[in-house]
């Protein structure tokens, strides 16, 4: 593309690329986000292009290899345009009949199409699925149109008219001011109203500012900053300059996983087309604005996502967090004025500007405006990303949208917010989901992992887990975090191995009260979260372990045995020849047992036992049987 | 590692201090491993004492000051993979390759991490064996994988 001189170059250059389009072609999209590509999309990328060749058909069809569309659990998932036609788990051997068959003749191949894991009907259209179709995808939609490496795609869904208008038509007060009005709240995790920390940064006195994308997505179970990173790297990138432009700043940083080697390449191809371009650097549009972007890659620390962390790391050190105030944007990167967001909340700028705050105030409740991304995964039939305006229930999107929870099992809990947030319980379906109404539920809106859990999840071990994870990631400066998490990990660890004590609850609560308090940054303040919010919905639980030794969900390993049930036994010798301990003794056709001393609870038994027979049984808090000697 | 390809990975970052951390993650990526000569030059061409990239080494993760075995194993302990069964996963590995998590035998077939979570949570539980990705695996299926990488290995030395 050639340089770009003047906000007419750009629109000249836009017309150009929409008259080359013509909407009635078809054209074939192909997911390529890592976790398609982690399914094969790579494999099936390459025999799209060999059979469209083949097939005498690659000039005629427009072939684009996107970002996440975020169904991931059904990857790779193929588009037929312009009818919309959806194809899942697409092998590249189903490639040839897509081609002559959809893209041909028009005719549906019912054997790549969605099925109803509920209701067993099938849909051919993409937007009729119901996980899409109760969704308001304004910040992710794009992603299923643009290929990320391509600003040409950007500019044909109407990339940089927010940068256009802001650079030419807007004061920076008028652009914190829209931001303002927007009541947009951070999307990283604590939900500060995004507007009052650009305002902050501009009128933090200082000639070099800098603007900050946080996309170091350390909550584990979330993955919506990576897959904005992947598939749409331009929209953060054109956020991110209205932000520098708002608050004085023209140099920006982009801190990104260390785990996401994918977003990191696409954000490379994506600075240097937009530096092409002349969208980045110096006098951009002929406007005198001018901005670069830096690409900083993490290097594995959890603690790094906190912004104090975050921009120490920037500077080359080892990524420890330092009390606020001073805020970073007073005093940031190398003791400058910093304003530092999430990567959701910089893809929500552009729409901000083009849609007006007044559009984006429609959306959503009271105190939480727009829309939100979750990442509901864990056991929910439909697993993917998901994007619904504040104040959507639970129930909506766990069971309307996520389909409900497979296997015929009961939900139990969902957990919000990462490590930090907590579990809600069934009773609480209906909350409506805004930063406010999970806090008062207990948990939080953190990042946005959703995790849905059903009754073989036993809460005790999840809390043991995040707290096991928030041991190993605390950066270990300040003691109430170090040992405090430590100390409550030790109590959870010993519960769920039937160590516990009748007196670990009011321990449990009474180191979460201190860590709590003395903490010093947000990681050691939030840590006792999901404790304290496992103990007030199922407390229960923690008591069946304790007082019983029992755990209530056949999941802890040190309570649970496994039992071969002598009546219902027929000797076919499956779980004799599956255990990997051999733990397993009888002669065929005679009772088989396990040995109980030599079990490794591995569960291979219970699955290599035909389900006719079920005889394999988990079981806690109750006799083992030790001997038998019946004949079948 | 020879001193060329460090200097070039330095020259690149303009030999600035402040770029110790991708520096770094380039020697790794580079070598698989901080071996402490690459280290010692890294010290002294950015005039950054070794103490503090001592403390950069060890405070972050991906950074290794051991040799790698020839094959990376990754098992993800993310949540989403976490509650379907990332421990059985985990275990299986440790049962197919003798090592613990962090840890890489002493003939260097086989180098076994956790990560915390790679964003694939729709396949959990997730491995990762030499950068391949397998999703929704079984205990037994993990076992199977890791038997292709030690039979690839015999296969090439004999």
């Amino acid at each position: 593309m050639p340089r770009l001189n003047a906000p007419a170059d750009l629109e000249a250059v836009r017309q150009e690329i929409l008259d080359s389009r013509n909407s009635a072609r078809p054209g074939l999209t192909l997911c390529s986000g890592s976790a398609c590509h982690a399914t094969g999309s790579g494999k099936v990328s390459a025999a799209i292009t060999e059979e469209l060749e083949k097939q005498g058909l690659a000039a005629e069809v427009d072939f684009r290899r996107t970002g996440c569309h975020g169904f991931c659990e059904q990857g790779p998932i193929v588009v037929i345009y312009p009818e919309g036609t959806c194809y899942l788990k697409v092998k590249p051997d189903d490639i040839a009949d897509i081609i002559s068959e959809t893209i041909k003749e028009k005719r549906v191949v019912e054997r790549l199409l969605y099925v109803d894991p509920n209701s067993g009907k099938k849909e051919a259209l993409e937007e009729e699925i119901p996980f899409y179709k109760y969704q308001q995808r304004l910040i992710l939609g794009s992603n299923l149109k643009i290929d990320p490496k391509n600003l040409d795609d950007y500019l044909a869904v109407g990339g940089y008219q927010a940068l256009v208008k802001t650079l030419f038509e807007m004061t920076p007060e008028q652009v914190v001011g829209e931001v303002k009005e927007a009541k947009l709240r951070g999307r990283g995790g604590a939900g500060f109203p995004s507007g009052m920390k650009w305002d902050f940064a501009r009128q933090a006195p200082g000639e070099q500012k800098y603007v900050v994308v946080n996309c170091d997505e350390g909550d584990p179970g979330a993955y919506m900053d990576r897959s904005l990173m992947e598939g749409n790297p331009f929209a953060v990138l054109e956020g991110l300059m209205i932000g520098a432009y708002a608050i004085g700043a023209s140099e920006g940083y982009v801190y990104v996983r260390q785990e996401y080697p994918l977003a990191v390449n696409n954000l490379e191809i994506a600075i240097r087309a937009a530096e092409e371009a002349g969208l980045l650097g110096s006098d951009i549009l002929g406007s005198g604005f001018d901005f670069s972007v830096k690409v900083h890659r993490g290097a594995g620390a959890f603690i790094c996502g906190e912004e104090t962390s975050l921009l120490r790391s920037l500077e080359g050190k080892p990524g420890e967090p330092t009390s606020r105030p001073p805020f970073p944007a007073i005093k940031g990167l190398w003791g400058k004025p910093t304003n530092i967001n999430n990567v959701e909340t910089w893809t929500n700028i552009p729409l901000i500007i083009n849609r007006g705050a007044a559009f984006f105030n429609s959306i959503g409740t009271e105190g939480s405006k727009g829309t939100k991304i979750f990442s509901l995964v864990g056991k929910v039939n439909n697993t993917g990303l998901v994007e619904v305006p504040m104040g959507a229930s639970l129930r909506d999107i766990i069971f309307k949208i996520g389909g409900g929870v497979p296997g015929g099992k009961r939900f139990k809990a969902v957990q919000t917010g990462g490590p930090s947030g907590g579990c809600i319980p069934e009773h609480l379906l209906d909350t409506k989901v805004d930063f406010d109404e999970l806090t008062r539920a207990g948990a939080m809106m953190g990042s946005g992992g959703m995790i849905v859990m059903d009754e073989d999840t036993c809460l005790v071990d999840l809390a043991r887990y995040f707290l096991g994870f928030l041991s190993d990631e605390s950066c270990g400066k300040c003691t109430p975090c170090r040992e405090g998490i430590r100390q409550m990990l030790k109590i959870l660890t010993d519960i769920t191995k039937g160590l516990g004590r009748e007196d670990d609850i009011d321990r449990l609560l009474e180191l979460a009260e201190a860590t709590r308090g003395a903490s010093l940054c947000a990681l050691g303040k939030t840590a006792p979260n999901p404790v304290l919010s496992t103990l007030r919905y199922f407390r229960e639980e923690y008591q069946a372990h304790i007082r019983e030794k029992r755990c209530p969900s056949l999941s802890c390993k040190a309570l649970i045995a496994f039992q071969i049930d002598p009546v219902k036994c027929k000797g076919c010798g499956a779980c004799l020849r599956q255990c990997p301990a051999a733990a397993i003794t009888g002669e065929k056709k005679q009772v088989h047992l396990i040995l109980q001393e030599k079990c490794t609870k591995c569960g291979a038994c219970l699955e290599a036992c035909p389900t006719a027979f079920g005889a394999v049984r988990k079981v806690s808090g109750e006799p083992v049987l030790e001997e038998v000697a019946e004949e079948v | 590692m020879d001193i060329g390809t460090i200097d070039r990975i330095i020259d690149k970052h303009n030999g600035e201090a402040s770029a110790l951390i991708q520096i770094l993650l380039e020697i790794q990526s580079e070598n698989k491993w901080l071996p402490k000569s690459a280290l010692t030059r890294v010290s002294e061409k950015l005039a950054v004492p070794m103490s503090q990239i001592q403390h950069i080494t060890t405070f972050y993760k991906t950074f290794s000051l051991v040799p790698k075995g020839r094959h990376e194993v990754h098992v993800c302990m993310g949540t989403a993979c976490h509650v379907r069964g990332a421990e059985r996963i985990l275990d299986a590995v440790e049962e197919a390759t003798g090592v613990q998590p962090g840890e890489t035998d002493p003939d260097l077939n086989f180098s076994v991490e956790t990560v915390n979570c790679l964003g694939c949570c729709a396949l959990g539980p997730v491995m990762v064996v030499d950068g391949e990705y397998h999703g929704n695996v079984s205990p037994a299926e993990t076992a199977e994988v890791l038997k292709s990488c030690a039979c690839e290995d015999a296969y090439a030395k004999a």
